[in-house]
């Protein structure tokens, strides 16, 4: 692989991991747009284990992701008690929290950044992200899965049924959260330095927009959603700087014409439909 | 726990909302196995009485009574595990899942433990849960519609679905909110035997229903409502006779002993 296709690869599953990490929360009906502050906790603890105490990149990014989980679920208690578009603007205020923090601490470099000392290579991050994608889609054909979706239809109905609805979304926000702050880790083992400039608002907006425009009903939306935010703007490198204009305009017209993300269930329905032999209708009328 | 003590029990029970009584002062008891209505004009607080026993609402006074046991402070979602299940007046069903999923939830009652989310009821196809649940659609007549997206499916179908899905919670008591409003003639008669074998069965019914018609071949025993208080308790037959139920009645849209348009 050149070393271009390569970086493009990483990014790719870099950003598959990402997406799940805001699909999580999504699919039990919360945006979280502090989602990078998660990505940023993930990076600098690992990239801190793998300096100040030499672990190996894999041992620091799990630690990092556990320990990211831990501090998730805590926050999850009082961030989980708003609603709508004040758990939006509350996930985004927790988001700032933790680059502002990142930028005044100086044991990992503040706002000059953050060298990273040992090296992960692309294979084993898309390893990773491989397992990642395994997993998530694993858990969502578990109960877990038909309940989180059960909360984000009607929380009422959802509870009335017996499901514990805060701590389903509760569940749900900390897994989130454990997997960016993996994403993050890989990411601060690959590119060997980390600053928290890179974990602001915009991060978070792009990682909520891969999920929403691959659509956040189903599984497979991230996957696509993030495959089209890295490879898109590198196929229109071409058109130079007119290349964010015409990938926005793309975002938009998505969003237009297909509020509910490019894959539905509904369409994942249709094509198993055209693949499988009508079974026969059985019972009934 | 003898035949003779009634499972559920409401006792002076009220809910006001702003300042407007909707439920005054309300008792009344249920026996285990009985199929009891609760009927009334529009607005007399029949929908508002299911959200108390279910907590959708908490009571403002009053407590209600279950197999002798006080449950007025028990949460909502503790409610259904303790055998108290409902169906909505307006279908409250999810619709990014597909029918068979959907009743699955209703099997969250006895599955909301942590260990019980790893169960892999979409991963293979002989899962347990899974096949129980087809069973219980292909029971009802519904088997052909288990993969089918729910939002998408007729109103008739989808009332049937939310029967299903509240009787996958194995319960003691059914609450069924007009179950058979805009159903045709053959499906209120489906539901008429899908309900008898649920009755069969030994499951209490609480029913609000309009229809004079399936109440008084269904039914044996009313609670009449008017204006959050109940007016009248007794036979289906003696209810269409009682001069107070009929004045209830009277200047409302709707007439008492109409039975369902075809
Ligand atoms: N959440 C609520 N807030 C305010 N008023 C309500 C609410 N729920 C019901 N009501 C009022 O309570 C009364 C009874 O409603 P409801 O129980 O739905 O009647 P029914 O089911 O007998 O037709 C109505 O006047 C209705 O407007
Ligand atoms: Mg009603």
């Amino acid at each position: 692989m050149t070393g271009y296709l390569e970086g493009v690869f990483v990014l790719l599953a870099i950003n598959i991991i990402l997406a799940y990490g805001a699909f999580l929360p999504m699919a039990a009906g919360q945006l979280n747009l502090g989602v990078a502050g998660f990505v940023a906790m993930g990076a600098y603890i690992a990239a801190y284990l793998s300096n100040e105490y030499a672990w190996t990149p894999l041992a620091a990014a799990l630690a990092a992701s556990i320990a990211t989980a831990a501090i998730a679920f805590v926050v999850a208690f009082p961030i989980l008690r708003t609603r709508g578009i004040y758990l939006a603007l509350a996930t985004f205020a927790l988001g700032q929290v933790v680059q502002a923090t990142i930028l005044n601490l100086n044991v990992v470099g503040g706002a000059s950044g953050y060298p990273v000392s040992t090296f992960l290579g692309g294979g084993m991050v898309g390893a990773v992200a491989l397992a990642v994608v395994i997993v998530v889609i694993a858990l969502f054909h578990t109960r877990l899965g038909i309940s989180l979706t059960a909360v984000s239809d009607d929380e009422i109905a959802a509870d009335m049924m017996g499901l514990s609805v805060r701590w389903l979304q509760t569940v749900a926000f900390t897994l989130g959260s454990a997997v960016a702050a993996l994403g993050g880790a890989l990411y601060a083992h690959h590119f060997s330095f980390v600053e928290a400039q890179n974990f602001g608002i915009m991060a978070s907006l792009y990682i909520v927009l891969y999920v929403l425009l691959g659509g956040t009903q189903t599984v497979w939306g991230p996957i696509l959603g993030a495959a089209v935010f890295t490879l898109l703007p590198e196929l229109l490198r071409g058109s130079a700087s007119w290349r964010y204009v015409i990938f926005a305009c793309l975002i938009i017209a998505v969003m237009v014409f297909r509020p509910q993300g490019v894959v539905t269930t509904g369409m994942l329905r249709r094509l198993l439909d055209v693949c499988r032999p009508r079974a026969l209708p059985q019972g009934g009328k | 726990m003898t035949m003779a003590s009634p499972i559920l029990e409401l006792e002076g029970v009220s809910k006001n909302f702003g300042g407007l009584k909707v439920i005054d002062n309300l008792s009344f008891k249920v026996m285990p196995a009985e199929r009891v209505a609760l009927i009334g004009p529009n607005g007399a607080g029949k929908t508002t009485a299911f959200n108390l026993i279910t907590d959708l609402y908490r009571v403002d006074s009053g407590r209600i009574v279950l197999d002798g046991r006080d449950i007025t402070t028990v949460p909502s979602r503790k409610r259904i595990g303790l055998g108290i299940a409902r169906s909505f007046q307006n279908i409250r069903l999810m619709p990014h899942l597909t029918v068979l999923e959907n009743v699955m939830i209703g099997q969250s009652a006895h599955n909301a433990s942590a260990l019980a989310m790893f169960q892999p009821v979409n991963l293979f196809p002989g899962n347990r849960w899974r096949v129980h649940a087809r069973e219980a659609l292909g029971a009802a007549g519904l088997g052909q519609y288990a993969l089918e997206t729910t939002g998408a499916l007729p109103y008739g179908i989808q009332k049937r679905i939310e029967l299903v899905r509240a009787l996958l919670s194995e319960p003691r008591i059914l609450l069924l909110d007009e179950p058979a409003a805009g159903l045709n003639p053959s499906e209120t008669e489906e539901l008429r035997q899908q309900l008898n074998e649920t009755s069969r069965r030994g499951v209490t019914l609480i029913v609000v229903e309009h229809d004079m018609h399936f109440i008084g071949a269904f039914c044996q025993r009313v609670v009449v409502l008017n204006f959050g208080c109940k007016i009248a308790e007794c036979s289906p037959h003696e209810a269409q006779a009682d001069p107070l139920v009929r004045e209830a009645y009277l200047g409302s849209d709707e007439e008492l002993g109409q039975t369902h348009a075809a």
